[in-house]
């Protein structure tokens, strides 16, 4: 696994981060500049780090967009992390990619003499040769290949929140299907004000703690205002046990199963919000594409985006599970830490699904000591973790949800040899 | 401007775009930057927009296609900058 996350740019580092609670959400002055009304946001701190220790030459010094740095370094870090090497000189047809991004033409990268743009200017060719593939959709894929070299599908989704969490349904299926021996999945946002703007302008971000930027991102909690944005990016190396058991790779964890789904934009789904009959839907079929039972879930790792939208999303969870009160699971988001990386997340999160697994424990959600009483009422408030707790995790439910009306649910398992 | 001083500032530009089993000491005057530096094509137009940048001129398309070696990309900025 490999990650980029605004507490934290590793996976040993992220696990630290999440273990301690350890917020990444900062104050930004150019935000306050430009009149945003949310002016908190997390960025991962590319500065704590030499990008040319982690990527070729070229690309460390020449790439600027944000999403596509952050793809790189979580993407090279779950290749090597898997034990395996970019490959120099041939192609490896039995590896191949799922590595989706949100927007990454709206990246900070646009920076370029804004607004005085060159293209407006009459100076378009000033964009030079890497304007197209930073901005392309799979521009995060081709940049990660140019370093990895595999040879079987190389694709790219783009499903908003739910990017990163189909990204690895989808490594999940095609394996499934014996089209390939490995598949490295993962997503990317990048951030900064030209995306940010975008969704402060729609009134969902968190306008309310621009004085206590920490405490922003408050998932679940009775005065979530709006979610917090940020950027990274995250990368799971997804292998047909056969082939990691062959050549003796690190197991984290197995995927069970999972579904993608959604809920059309009816019924009570909009653009931005969930269908619940959908939600619903998506949990109960993950569930059974795994195999398993609701009471084999030891914890959810939840969307909650520290909107008006948690509690419903608690519901939702809920009457899939038929579990409540002191029954219902453990339940957490790293959002409380990092905000919401949009078509990042998901992968971001499945990073910290996957280390609480294989490291049993639960992770803190912060800012959470009032927790909303519609939540209260449907489960017990010790089911929400505000501390770091040792538990033994066998089984966890991922979910992310989209904007579109899309939702991913995955099934994960503790790995025991056999 | 001397020759040699143009030399180091374009090595500089040159050098990100090398490949990394290319040193920076084998760019040489002599050198076609495609053929013997294995610089990629597409490249060619960010190291005439960064040679551009760095020495305030404005370099043609049609110029671009004679920039060939690195002695040909030093005479051009000579005699863009005379």
């Amino acid at each position: 696994m490999g990650v980029v996350a605004a507490n934290a740019i590793g996976v040993d580092n992220y696990e630290k981060a999440l273990r301690e609670g350890k917020s990444g959400i900062k104050h930004w002055e150019e935000l306050d500049k430009i009149n945003l009304k949310c002016q908190i946001g997390g960025a991962p701190d590319l500065s704590s780090i030499t990008l040319g220790d982690h990527l070729p030459r070229l690309l460390a010094e020449k790439i600027t967009n944000k999403g596509i740095l952050y793809a790189m370094l979580s993407g090279v870090e779950a290749w090597k992390d898997a034990g395996l090497e970019p490959n120099t000189e041939t192609r490896d047809f039995n590896s191949g990619m799922i590595f989706g991004a949100g927007d990454l033409s709206f990246d900070s990268f646009i920076n370029r003499p804004f607004p005085s743009y060159p293209i407006d200017n009459g100076e378009s060719r000033k964009l030079g040769s890497r304007t197209i593939s930073e901005c392309m959709n799979s521009g995060a894929a081709a940049y990660l290949n140019s370093i990895l070299g595999v040879g079987n599908r190389v694709q790219s989704n783009s499903s908003a929140c739910i990017t990163g969490s189909e990204a690895v349904l989808m490594g999940y299926e095609y394996l499934s299907q014996g089209r390939a021996d490995r598949m490295i999945c993962g997503s990317t946002e990048g951030d900064g004000r030209y995306i940010w703007a975008a969704f402060d302008a729609m009134r969902v971000l968190c306008s309310n703690s621009n004085d206590n930027p920490e405490f922003g991102s408050r998932p679940m909690s009775d005065s979530s205002s709006g979610f917090v944005p940020s950027g990274g990016s995250g990368a799971l190396v997804l292998e047909t046990l056969e082939s990691a058991k062959a050549r003796g790779a690190k197991i984290y964890g197995e995927v069970l199963g999972g579904h993608v789904n959604s809920g059309g934009q009816r019924s009570g789904g909009t653009m931005t919000a969930a269908n619940p009959e959908a939600v619903v839907d998506c949990i109960t079929r993950a569930m059974d594409s795994a195999g398993i039972k609701p009471d084999e879930i030891d914890l959810i790792n939840g969307h909650l985006t520290s909107t008006k939208g948690d509690p419903a999303e608690i519901r939702n969870w809920v009457k899939a599970l038929g579990r409540s009160g002191k029954d219902f699971p453990m339940i957490n988001t790293p959002k409380s830490m990092i905000g919401h990386a949009v078509a990042g997340a998901g992968s971001v999160e499945l990073v910290a699904s996957v280390l609480q697994l294989y490291k049993d424990f639960v992770h803190p959600n912060l800012n959470v000591e009032n927790i909303h009483p519609e939540i209260l009422s449907e489960i017990f408030g010790g089911c929400i973790p505000t501390s770091c707790q040792s538990l033994e995790v066998n089984t966890v439910i991922k979910a992310n949800f989209g904007f579109g009306d899309l939702n991913c649910a995955l099934v994960l398992r503790k790995y025991k040899e056999r | 401007m001397t020759r040699e001083t143009v030399k180091t500032d374009l090595i500089n530009i040159i050098k990100p775009y090398l490949p990394e089993n290319i040193m920076e000491n084998e760019v040489s005057e002599d050198k076609h930057l495609i053929n013997d530096l294995m610089i990629n094509s597409a490249h060619i137009v960010d190291i005439v927009l960064d040679i551009e940048d760095k020495f305030d001129i404005m370099i043609d398309d049609d110029v671009i296609g004679e920039m060939n070696t690195v002695q040909d990309s030093i005479d051009v900025v000579l005699q863009k900058t005379a």
